[in-house]
This record gives structure tokens, sequence and C-alpha cells, in this order.
């Protein structure tokens, strides 16, 4: 077990009950998503194991000391200012982590998502897709063991969508990575993940919690088999019996 | 394109060249007196016989203007980061901020006439222009510094950014382009600003532009006077057309507002 939320609360300051004693556990190299309606409090909890905001109550425990995370935004955030490359070296900058080797590590982290060739662009020059790669890299950058995704794709047309879920599972698997991803897209959870975490409309609470055990390897082909069906069915189930019940 | 081209600069000419062309031929026509409006070709004269006058005058307007524009931006930048670092600061200063803002240049002019002693009258046209130029940079800088995007700071947050950091590589980027929003609204109120003062101050040792339209308009030379107007003008445009060169040069990569035709 590398994390766990042990029935953590959060209630903004304007009173607002985000979260309801929300418990969960994430393993050493899952690609846990958490689905749910719009604004059911699964960002508020991914922010929450980020450590951009505390709990009201409970408890966020990492099982050794707190890896190293990467965090990738709803819509790429990158700076508009700066070209790719500069973006992608930020959080090497903000750290002064590997002043020497800075260079090749972002040559790498963009080698890795295939924009090395876009290094000297700027944002406003790419696709929805590309920016969203070059914020994977920056995630990447600074050898991030966990990645922390609130809904990424959400913005992008769908075959682009459907592209970087296959890349993303690549890059998962290739860096051994534990993904926590965040998504209101039960197909695209189900397509993903290992286990899908299935949360209430707000106050949020965890609803279900379904393991995706078969097959590690995905395709396009995964998409119209029955063992997929059946699971989008199964959460979609457990996502609807919630709703009906207010 | 060089349609275009033509368009923009070629009828705004047309329109200057026709004005000017009605004007002189409606002085001689109906004969009107030139100290009440002189031709232009009699402005032009009175420039060329004037000219070393108008340059020296004209040199200490423009130096007035550019050093209450430099202290304008640098203390309107200096009070919207401190303004940007903490609410409290900014709701116990900004009501003051406002306040020089919205009193008249003119009637506080005599005050600082008398506080900085009326042998520098010069200083005292800095100051006021000064307080004129200030609110636009302060304004615009303090929406720019708040206005860095909530996911950017987030990323700022994760990575541990201390506030020099996050102010230098996110918050004043992110703030450039209403600084030089701020800075060409400014660019000219220093200009206008430094006028003002003058006429405020009357004479003594401020000799700028306004001096001599005064004194023109005192011996009824006309033609110098609108000669001394011209000048203004020109140094106007002159500084808003450097004030929006910069900012093109400092926006054109990234910024909506420069981006290319497509």
């Amino acid at each position: 077990m590398l994390l766990s939320l042990d029935n953590v609360t959060k209630t903004f300051p304007n009173g607002t009950l985000a979260l309801d004693r929300v418990s969960f556990a994430v393993n050493e190299g899952e690609f846990v998503s958490l689905v749910g309606p719009s604004g059911c409090g699964k960002s508020t909890a991914l922010r929450l194991v980020a450590g951009l905001i505390e709990p009201s109550a409970g408890k966020v425990a990492w099982d050794r000391a707190k890896p190293r995370l990467g965090f990738v935004f709803q819509d790429a955030a990158l700076m508009p200012w700066a070209t790719v490359a500069k973006n992608v070296r930020l959080p090497l900058e903000l750290t002064k982590a590997g002043d020497a080797e800075a260079d090749s590590r972002v040559n790498d982290a963009l080698e890795l998502v295939g924009l090395a060739k876009f290094a000297a662009a700027y944002p406003r020059e790419l696709s929805g897709g590309m920016r969203m790669r070059v914020s994977i890299a920056r995630a990447l950058a600074m050898d991030a063991s966990v990645l922390l995704m609130d809904e990424p794709f959400a913005a992008l047309d769908e075959l682009t969508r459907d592209r970087l879920n296959d890349e993303l599972r690549e890059l998962w698997a290739a860096k051994k990575l534990t993904i926590v991803f965040v998504t209101h897209s039960v197909y695209e959870s189900v397509y993903l993940s290992s286990r899908v975490i299935a949360m209430s409309p707000r106050p949020g609470r965890v609803i279900a919690d379904i393991a995706m055990a078969e097959p590690k390897i995905r395709d396009r082909d995964f998409r119209i088999t029955a063992p997929y069906g059946e699971r989008c069915r199964q959460v979609r189930a457990a996502l609807q019996r919630e709703a009906a019940t207010p | 394109m060089i349609h275009e081209r033509i368009w923009a600069y070629g009828l705004p000419t047309l329109v200057a060249v026709a004005t000017l062309g009605f004007w002189e031929w409606i002085v001689y026509a109906l004969d009107i007196k030139p100290f009440v409006l002189p031709a232009p070709s009699a402005i032009v004269s009175a420039a060329i016989g004037d000219w070393n006058a108008l340059m020296s005058a004209a040199w200490v307007t423009i130096r007035v203007t550019i050093m209450a524009f430099v202290w304008a931006l640098v203390f309107g930048i200096a009070f919207a980061i401190l303004f940007a670092q903490s609410r409290t600061i900014e709701s116990a200063l900004f009501p003051y901020a406002v306040t020089l803002q919205v009193t008249p240049v003119v009637a506080i002019a005599p005050l600082i006439l008398i506080w900085v002693g009326p042998d520098n009258a010069e200083r005292a046209v800095l100051i006021l222009a000064t307080t004129v130029a200030f609110f636009p940079i302060l304004a615009n800088a303090t929406l720019g510094l708040r206005s860095a995007d909530r996911q950017l700071h987030e990323l700022f947050d994760l990575y541990g950014a201390n506030r020099w950091q996050r102010l230098i590589r996110l918050q004043f980027p992110a703030a450039l382009p209403n600084i030089l929003t701020g800075m060409k609204i400014s660019g000219g109120l220093a200009l206008i600003g430094a006028v003002v003062a003058e006429f405020a101050a009357g004479s003594g040792t401020s000799t700028g532009l306004a001096w001599v339209i005064l004194q023109a308009g005192f011996n009824l030379k006309i033609a110098k006077a609108f000669a001394a107007l011209a000048l203004l003008s020109a140094i106007g445009i002159a500084i808003y057309a450097s004030l929006s060169l910069l900012e093109r040069q400092a926006l054109k990569h990234w910024h909506e507002s420069a981006r290319p035709d497509e």
C-alpha cells in the first residue's frame, strides 16, 4: 500500500461539504480512476493527495516518505509566455534540481511524449492534444513516480482522447508509474484503470471500488469486448443507483 | 496587404492635406487676422524662425515627461507588488491611491509649488506629472499580478515555490499585458500632466512648451503658440507609438492580442 485516505472529510471555508468520510488506498503500480458526476469532490480528493490542500478531518498518509508527485491539470495549465522546453523545465528550476542535467531531462521528457521537435514552440502554436502531452512531460520531468491527473482529457475531441488514453497506458507500463486519474467518463475510467472508485454527488463519498483486473494489455479491440461492456455497466449502475437516491 | 497599408496611411494623410489646404485658403479668403488664426504656412515659418527656442523648450518638456513616466512606472509596479502580496495592505492603501487619482492636478499644483519652493518649479512639475501618470500603472499592474492562472499557482505550490519565484516566473509575466496597457495610458498622461502642471506653476524656472504657449499668448504670437502645440502633439504621438511597438515586441510570441492574422 503506497497511499491511503482514512475517513477524510473536507469542508471549504464557505461551508460547502465537499468530501464526507472518504477512505481508499492506492497500491504501488496501480492505475486508479476516481469517477463521478461534476462537483462530487473528486478533484478535491486529488488535491488532498497532492498536499495542495489539507483535510478538515481524517488523514492522508503515505506508506513511506512522500514520493515525487507529478500533477496534470484539466486544461494543460501551461505558461503561455514560455516555450515548450521552458514549461517542461519549470519544476526543475523551482526545485533547483539537477541543474547540470536539466537540459537532457527536459529533452528526455519531451521525447517520451513525442514532442522533442517542438521544444522551441510556444503553447499557442500547439493543438489541445499536444498541449496536454507537454503538461504530462512537465509532470514527468522530475522523475515523478506518482502521477495525479485531474480530468486531463476532458476538453479533447474523441479521437485525440482515445489516442492519448493509449499513450498514457503505455507510459504507465513503461515507467512503472502509479496513477490516480480523475474523470467523469465511465468508459475512460474502465478502459484505463486497474481499479475504478465511483463517487457520489456532493458531498463526495466512495460508493463502489471495483477492480478491473484483466487484461493488463489493452488496445482498441478491448473497447468492443464483453468484459469491457460488463465493467462499464457495473460502474454505471453504481453511479446511477446513487443518483436515484438523493 | 499593400492595399490595406494604403488605406491605413493614405487616408489620414489625405485628410490632413485637405484640412491644411482648406485652413490656408480660408485664412486668406476671409482675411483672418494672424493673432486670431494664423495660416499653416505662417505657423511653419514661425516654427523655423523660433526653432532653437522651441527645441530647448521641447527638450525640457520631454525630459520631465520621461522622468515622470519612469517614476510612475517604478512606484506603480512597486505598490502593485505590495498590494498583490496582501489584501490587507491593498484595502488600507488603495483608497488613497484613488484619492490621488481623482483630485485634479491643477488644484494641488499650488501646494506642491509652495512645498518645493517657487525656485524649483521644474521639480514641482515632475512631482505633479508623476502623480497623474502613477494610477493607471498601479491599477493595471495590480489587476495583472492577481490574474495569473489558478492551476499554475497550484503547480507552483506543488513544487514549493517561494514568493520571489512566484512573482518573477508567474505573476509578473502574467501581468505583463496589463502593465503594458497601463504604460500606454500613463505615457500620454505623463505628457498631459507635465503640460498642465507647467501651466499651473505659471512662471519661474520651468520653461517647457507650456510656458512657450503661455508666453506666445501674452505677446499675441499665435503662430508660435500653434507651433509649440504641434510639437506637443508630435511628442504625444511618438510616446504612444514607441510604447505600442514595445507592447507588440514583448507579446508577439504568446499573447492573443498579438496573434498574427490567420
